[in-house]
């Protein structure tokens, strides 16, 4: 196996991502695009650590699992929290703090 | 070696397509769902690249917990389960060459570095032992860290979720 077949699989679907948080109005469905861009930087990490044989990778891919499902918790709360006092989850409708 | 590229590519092909399926479909739950496709796919590959500690850990949290998490959002703050036509912003398009560039910079950054380097074919798996002997070791600090960050998290999503 290539390092690069891993490396470009996390490049794809972190480019998937980024068109994700650009495209989507739907704050759960940006949430959800984070998601994968945090799981192709896990992919790269995993690779990385097979490559250079250490277990480095693996403990900041841990890390890396534990801040993301902090960031999902916190997260759908802010969207719980905006969609009670709106009625809506569409992030064009946030606009005051556009200047 | 040719058995693991051929379920590598079969998996890279899933993920790909659920990845896809997930930024493109019209429907929140089928998003929520083909994300799982793609967790699922993200766990395989560890696998194959011998790190099953962190894909056990990715199938418990990512595909147990945090995918429940996204369901109860789903739920919570949607009044109808189904198509919605609204769920792109007006400028979407814009999105697709932001991440063709990204993607093109990342490509050849890559092409350059790594070329045809090939992982180590002998590689044995990693143990949970020696993954445990690393967080419990040089990288504790940190992990005293992350307890306070899940701790303020968990406080964190209390204080803005409750009802006043």
């Amino acid at each position: 196996m290539l390092v690069n077949q891993f490396l470009f699989l996390a490049a794809v679907i972190f480019c998937i991502g980024v068109y994700g948080v650009v495209a989507r109005r739907n704050a759960v469905l940006v949430l959800m695009s984070i998601e994968l861009i945090l799981n192709s930087v896990n992919l790269n990490l995993i690779a990385f650590s097979l490559r250079n044989g250490s277990v480095d990778g693996q403990t900041f891919a841990l890390y890396v699992i534990a801040i993301a499902a902090a960031e999902v918790g916190v997260g759908l709360g802010l969207v719980l929290l905006v969609y009670r006092n709106r009625r809506s989850i569409s992030l064009d409708d946030l606009s005051e703090m556009k200047g | 070696m040719v058995a693991q590229n051929i379920g590598f590519a079969i998996i890279a092909a899933m993920m790909v397509v659920g990845a896809l399926r997930v930024v493109t479909t019209s429907n929140v739950v089928h998003a929520a769902l083909w994300l799982v496709v793609v967790l699922a796919g993200v766990a395989a590959q560890y696998l194959l690249l011998a790190a099953e500690f962190v894909a056990i850990t990715q199938v418990l949290v990512y595909i147990g917990a945090v995918m429940v998490l996204f369901l109860f959002g789903t739920m919570l703050t949607r009044s109808r389960i189904g198509r919605q036509s609204d769920l792109n912003n007006t400028y979407w398009k814009l999105g697709i060459p932001v991440a063709l560039v990204v993607f093109v910079a990342m490509a050849i950054a890559l092409a350059n570095s790594f070329g045809t380097e090939k992982l180590p074919s002998d590689a044995s798996v990693v143990s949970t032992q020696q993954v445990s002997d690393q967080i419990f070791g040089p990288y504790l600090l940190p992990f005293w860290a992350l307890s306070f960050v899940l701790l303020a998290a968990v406080i964190g999503a209390i204080v803005l979720a409750r009802k006043d």
